[in-house]
């Protein structure tokens, strides 16, 4: 992806956002205290494993927060204005004009009755007030730019006459119909094979850059977040641990769980010899370790258990 | 294969395996295309070796793998357990074959019987085997210590686990028999980073201390390189390279391979932009023949795959080309 844009404003900002579910003594929070900003076409990446938060994260900024989950605390800035603030009716015409979002299973995100062209057509005729007619041969410039064969043909097809990756296309293109200004990605490729994946994470990149579009790429997959990101926000247990340039982080992690995850993984090119096979990082063998790294680095067990008594039980157990 | 000159066959040894599924929806029609899945495949497993197959949805490694588990009957080819043909008139019965391989599948929860307690799951083959009934408890409590869970987690349901759990329980039922080669199809890719570290480090400390031998089927390259012996990459139906791990990361010759080394998204990249394994020339083929095949686009499954053969390009190393 391109340098970003430089402006001075961010386009997105997150303070102190908290996520979580309302109870009688206060909300339980799910997302704690999150805060990082995307700048105009700035790739932004959030890593972390699953029930890091990372998801929550997202689905937050675009209200898309299913009950009993709320926004508890903090503000979610877009272009200045808190999104907070909006209407559920002004909330739904920013998402997919201003703000759009692409899933990680395509087949579920895709409504099966509607052909795909109708499926693209229908966000110009939302956001843009075109007629239907007008919209379907925007339908088919939408889906010649993401690269898929013979659009004239395919905006007739339905979503299970295409292939896994055809789909995943087809959500791109819904998504930057309307020329958003932000893409969340949502673990995009991960249900995809890897030569397609990697066909697709090029796609975004470049449609996205050729834009301006700004992107919220999230995945557990650290090589997918180093190609594709200028920046990097590492979530571990609903926090936001380490927030750095993709180069430095890669090159120099600081937090400690970072440095779990990058040596858990096993790295292209890191065996050398026969016997140069190096045993991979236990990242929960790391959190036994807690109380010391619990004052510095806020490192905590996994479960977010509220009872210290329950947390000591907890320290010795498996997984 | 040309093995190590040892005398001793291999432990297993795949010979000209083929796979055929007729289809199309004429159920009456003369001519029902088949679907070649797997087309002439070679293999040999050595004794606590990790042999690797690799490659895209659909090239046939699956049915590679359900092959030998005698899941899937092939079309034709033999498949050799210690030089003894487990295939055809002189198969060996399900019992004695439940004792040469077992598999560990990707998705844990999907494999495991929500209704049976992990004890029950694991004990049901010790039974159908005639183990004795005094034995089963503390067969069931052993192989849940070897794989980093305690005795007291037979009494709970599948459901109780974390995903990691599962894939433990999943490879504790796989050993319960004691085999001797474990089909390992997809074993991490349904697991979190952290959790798949856990798992690959159990399943190496199994392999030296039982001295298991694997065939392990992923797509996951990082993995693949960090666990095998040798590496067979497959392409719709066919071996197009074989080799030791090392060769085949270091000098990846096959187009085919090198594609799809090159579309892993690894993190060094940001590191050494320079060491990007995308740049650099192709090798060259082998004097007088072409790789095959040359174009990787979408292969065409019915037809007959044309004339190859794999070429020895290093010692133990081989590519599939064609005369030119």
């Amino acid at each position: 992806m391109n340098e970003p844009v430089e402006h001075n404003a961010p386009l997105l900002e997150l303070k102190n956002l908290h996520v979580g579910i309302p109870g009688r003594r206060g909300s339980v929070d799910i997302v704690r205290d999150v805060s990082f900003s995307i700048m105009p076409g700035e790739a932004f990446g959030l890593v972390g494993e699953s029930g890091s938060g990372k998801s929550l994260t997202a689905l937050s900024l675009i209200r898309l927060l299913k009950k009993p989950l709320k926004v508890s605390q903090g503000q979610i800035l877009f272009k200045g204005d808190d999104l907070q603030n909006l209407t559920d009716r002004a909330m739904r015409q920013m998402r997919g004009d201003r703000i759009a979002m692409i899933f990680q299973e395509p087949m579920t995100a895709l409504n099966p009755l509607k052909t795909v062209g109708r499926q693209i057509a229908e966000m110009f005729v939302l956001h843009k007030g075109m007629g239907w007619a007008e919209a379907g041969r925007k339908a088919v410039d939408a889906l010649a730019s993401v690269h898929v064969p013979a659009p004239e043909e395919r905006v007739r097809a339905y979503p299970h006459q295409m292939s896994g990756g055809m789909r995943q296309r087809v959500m791109i293109a819904i998504a930057l119909a309307c020329d958003p200004d932000l893409l969340i990605a949502d673990e995009p490729t991960t249900a995809l094979d890897v030569t397609v994946q990697d066909e697709v994470l090029k796609l975004i990149a470049e449609l996205c850059a050729a834009r301006g579009t700004a992107v919220l790429l999230i995945s557990h997959d650290l090589g997918v977040i180093a190609n594709m990101c200028q920046r990097v926000g590492v979530m571990y247990s609903g926090r936001l641990v380490e927030e750095r340039d993709t180069y430095d982080l890669f090159a120099d992690p600081r937090h400690p769980y970072t440095k779990g995850l990058l040596g858990a993984l096993p790295r292209l090119g890191t065996r050398h010899g026969a016997a140069g096979r190096q045993r991979l990082v236990d990242i929960d063998s790391l959190i036994k370790d807690r109380d010391t790294l619990l004052q510095e680095f806020c490192f905590e067990p996994r479960n977010p258990v509220r009872d210290p008594r329950l947390r000591a039980g907890m320290a010795g157990g498996v997984e | 294969m040309k093995d190590n000159a040892t005398t001793a066959p291999p432990l297993l040894e795949i010979r000209d395996l083929h796979v055929h599924f007729p289809v199309g929806n004429k159920l009456f029609a003369r001519n029902r295309r088949l679907l070649r899945a797997v087309s002439g495949i070679n293999l040999s497993l050595g004794h606590g070796e990790c042999l690797s197959i690799v490659g895209e949805s659909g090239c046939g490694k699956s049915t590679t793998a359900l092959a030998v588990m005698g899941l899937q009957e092939p079309t034709s080819g033999d498949i050799l357990v210690d030089g003894q043909s487990i295939i055809g008139d002189n198969a060996p019965g399900r019992m004695d074959r439940a004792r040469i391989a077992q598999m560990v599948f990707q998705d844990p929860y999907a494999s495991l019987n929500p209704r049976q307690t992990v004890h029950r799951s694991l004990a049901a083959p010790l039974r159908l085997h005639g183990t004795p009934n005094s034995e089963i408890d503390d067969r069931v409590a052993d192989i849940l210590k070897k794989v980093g869970l305690l005795p007291e987690h037979g009494a709970r349901f599948p459901h109780e686990f974390s995903g990691g759990q599962r894939q433990r329980i999943g490879i504790a039922r796989a050993l319960i028999l004691g085999p001797r080669i474990l089909m390992l199809d997809e074993p991490v890719s349904a697991l979190d980073v952290s959790v798949r570290a856990q798992i690959i480090n159990l399943l190496l400390d199994l392999q030296e201390d039982l001295s298991l031998s694997f065939v392990m089927i992923s797509h996951d390259l990082g993995v693949v390189e960090h666990m095998s012996d040798r590496v067979a990459v497959m392409y719709f139906g066919q071996i197009v390279e074989l080799g030791r791990w090392d060769a085949i990361f270091a000098r990846p010759t096959h187009p085919y391979t090198r594609k799809l080394i090159a579309t892993i998204p690894d993190p060094d990249t940001v590191l050494h932009p320079d060491r990007d394994r995308r740049a650099g020339k192709a090798p060259e083929p082998p004097a007088g023949y072409r790789f095959c095949p040359e174009d990787i686009g979408r292969p065409d499954v019915y037809s007959v795959p044309a004339e190859s053969a794999l070429i020895e390009i290093g010692p133990g190393h081989f590519v599939r080309c064609a005369t030119a």
